[in-house]
């Protein structure tokens, strides 16, 4: 069966290409689970939370012992409701289990792995076993119905394939619907152009801040955005946007753009994803969300503003309990305009700890750090500068040269600067470019302890 | 006695930002603390710069710019007086060059009565090597008294 949207037009502005042979399907494809009642909704949540419980109790040494030292006995668990009585999981609960200590299986039956950045060299390890992987597709094909991407559309996936779940994440979702997904991944401008343009690209999925890069590069290759392209919606996550880039992007391509957030340690993307109505609805039945207070960790009413936490209901290799994500966010249970039923959560703002991303990357101050105390002598008196450089994030480090370091010559300065720019881009997958300054300059500028000048404009919502 | 000891001229080198007003901030600390420049030179990069200098008094520099948050660092020069006239430069870079002594950089200025005064830093190892073939071609090693008061 081949679907066609017309109702895309609705959103878009770039016209749709008509096929008159093809009947049009139903309009606003919904997964049942999307548009579910709340009573229904709460009763399948309660059930798998019921199971979920009982299955990390058993099978993960770490929550038992958790849970035995709260004094709460699986059984207690009856309903969603009951969530808030069980432990938080935090990234630093996943390093310390590196590799594999919270997995409910053996390796038997994992059949992918990821792993995102860490913060001293160790990453966070998350697997997945067939029904895992069954889960994740099914939530990326409902992050690409929000635009009702399916058979005859052209995904264009921008995102980097790899250890990173963006890339693999949405091409999965792209399967899903029955589109046809180009797996271009990242760099390569040029060549990324003129297949969007050969193929007729309709939809585009990647970073906010390299599909912006595209557009321009696009119109220096002297492309007519609107004439050469046929792309009709974008999906883009995996580093916060401003309204204003948002926008930016959605009238420079002409297209829809929806949000899709997500974090490796829960599925990968897919957590929740932005509707036509701008509403960043959560997969709720698979992935449960709750705000809490972030100092004390208690649970907040609807529609106040605190660190969001997800518990994976369905997930099987790496369940996950209450993970403290560390994005600040907030919850609206108000049925959506798009016939959602399911949550929805404002879009994060920003991260409770220090965490950046550069252009998609995670990238933490330690992890800088680790690399400036490789470069022999060095002291790391350091700040990491980011700011925007037409559509991408740039990246300085600028580090102080004391004594040590120099040996009052310019070449021995050079090397130095190529030797951290080559071990920035080894070591932490970013291309840095580190800036040497006189001793006094940090404190003089921004006191020693803050090591992160963020310059980028996040002018909020 | 090596002539390195005799003869070697204490210059020094201070890293400095590519900004507004820094090198002004090296020459107003010494300044005040009264300190004389008798040569200098300045190397640059694209983002960076070092000034180099040959002062009267060396330690009293290098301590007041350490405390004034300077990144100094001190090296041994040596300095030749020649005739300030055709011919005299190539004679002493012919005679390092037979000596396979590689300059790493060099300056100059011109000093008194028709002579010139020429400043070359080599590598810290071949630096008794090149006083040695200098005095050996006849040319003129400067003591360090010449600069210092």
């Amino acid at each position: 069966m081949v679907e066609h949207r017309v109702v895309a037009s609705e959103v878009v502005g770039s016209s749709p290409i008509v096929h008159p042979i093809f009947f049009i399907p139903e309009r606003n494809y919904m997964f049942p689970n999307d548009n579910l009642n709340r009573e229904k909704l709460e009763s399948i949540q309660s059930q798998r939370l019921k199971e979920l419980v009982r299955r990390v109790y058993h099978l993960v040494p770490f929550y038992k012992e958790k849970m035995d030292k709260m004094g709460i006995k699986p059984t207690d668990i009856n309903h969603i409701s009951q969530i808030k009585y069980l432990p938080f999981t935090t990234k630093q609960d996943l390093r310390d289990n590196y590799p594999f200590g919270l997995l409910t299986c053996s390796m038997d039956n994992i059949i992918r792995i990821h792993s995102s950045s860490g913060t001293t060299g160790k990453p966070t390890v998350v697997a997945y076993t067939k029904e895992d992987m069954g889960i994740w597709r099914e939530v990326m094909g409902r992050v690409l119905k929000m635009a009702d991407v399916g058979p005859g559309d052209i995904v264009h996936n921008v995102y980097g394939y790899g250890l990173f779940t963006g890339g693999l994440g949405f091409h999965d979702g792209a399967e899903e619907v029955g589109a046809a997904v180009v797996p271009s991944s990242g760099g390569f401008t040029k060549r990324q152009l003129l297949l969007m343009k050969d193929f007729g690209a309709t939809i585009i999925t990647g970073t906010p801040s390299f599909v912006l890069h595209l557009a321009e590069a696009a119109k220096d290759e002297g492309y007519d955005i609107q004439k050469d392209f046929r792309l009709r919606a974008g999906f883009f996550g995996a580093e916060p946007a401003s309204a204003g880039l948002k926008k930016t992007i959605a009238d420079v391509w002409g297209i829809g753009y929806h949000e899709v957030y997500g974090l490796s340690e829960i599925i990968g993307p897919g957590v929740s994803a932005g509707c036509r109505e701008g509403r960043l609805h959560v997969f709720e039945d698979h992935f449960y969300p709750e705000i809490i207070n972030t100092d004390t960790g208690e649970v907040l009413p609807e529609g106040e503003e605190g660190e969001i936490v997800f518990t994976t209901l369905t997930k099987q290799a790496l369940p996950i309990l209450r993970y403290r994500t560390k994005d600040i966010s907030s919850l609206n249970y108000l049925p959506c305009k798009c016939g959602r039923t399911i949550v929805s959560m404002e879009s994060v703002k920003g991260r409770a700890d220090d965490m950046l991303i550069v252009n998609g990357v995670n990238v933490f101050p330690s992890q800088v750090e680790h690399v400036l105390t490789k470069v022999e002598g060095l002291t790391p008196n350091y700040v990491i500068v980011v700011e925007k450089k037409g559509a991408l994030d740039k990246l300085e480090v600028w580090v102080e040269v004391d004594e040590r370091t120099f040996e009052g010559g310019i070449g021995a300065l050079e090397v130095l600067k190529q030797k951290l720019e080559s071990e920035m881009l080894n070591d932490l997958y970013i291309n840095a470019k580190i800036k040497l300054v006189e001793p006094k300059t940090l404190e003089r500028s921004m006191g020693k302890a803050k090591r992160i000048l963020d310059k980028r404009e996040m002018e909020g919502k | 006695m090596s002539l390195r000891n005799a003869y070697a001229v204490k210059q020094l080198s201070i890293f400095l930002e590519n900004r507004k007003g820094r090198l002004f901030a090296v020459t107003d600390t010494l300044k005040n603390a009264n300190v004389n420049i008798r040569a200098l030179a300045m190397a640059e990069s694209a983002e960076f710069g070092i000034l180099r200098l040959v002062v009267d008094n060396p330690e009293k520099a290098k301590s007041t710019l350490s405390a004034n948050g300077f990144t100094v660092k001190e090296q041994d020069l040596f300095a030749v007086e020649v005739e300030d006239e055709p011919g005299s430069f190539s004679r002493v870079v012919e005679a390092l060059s037979n000596a396979d002594i590689n300059i790493d950089y060099t300056y100059a200025f011109v000093g008194n009565s028709h002579k010139a005064v020429l400043v070359f830093r080599v590598a810290d190892e071949h630096l008794e090597k090149a006083m040695i073939e200098l005095k050996n071609n006849g040319i003129i090693l400067v003591e360090p008294g010449f600069f210092y008061s």
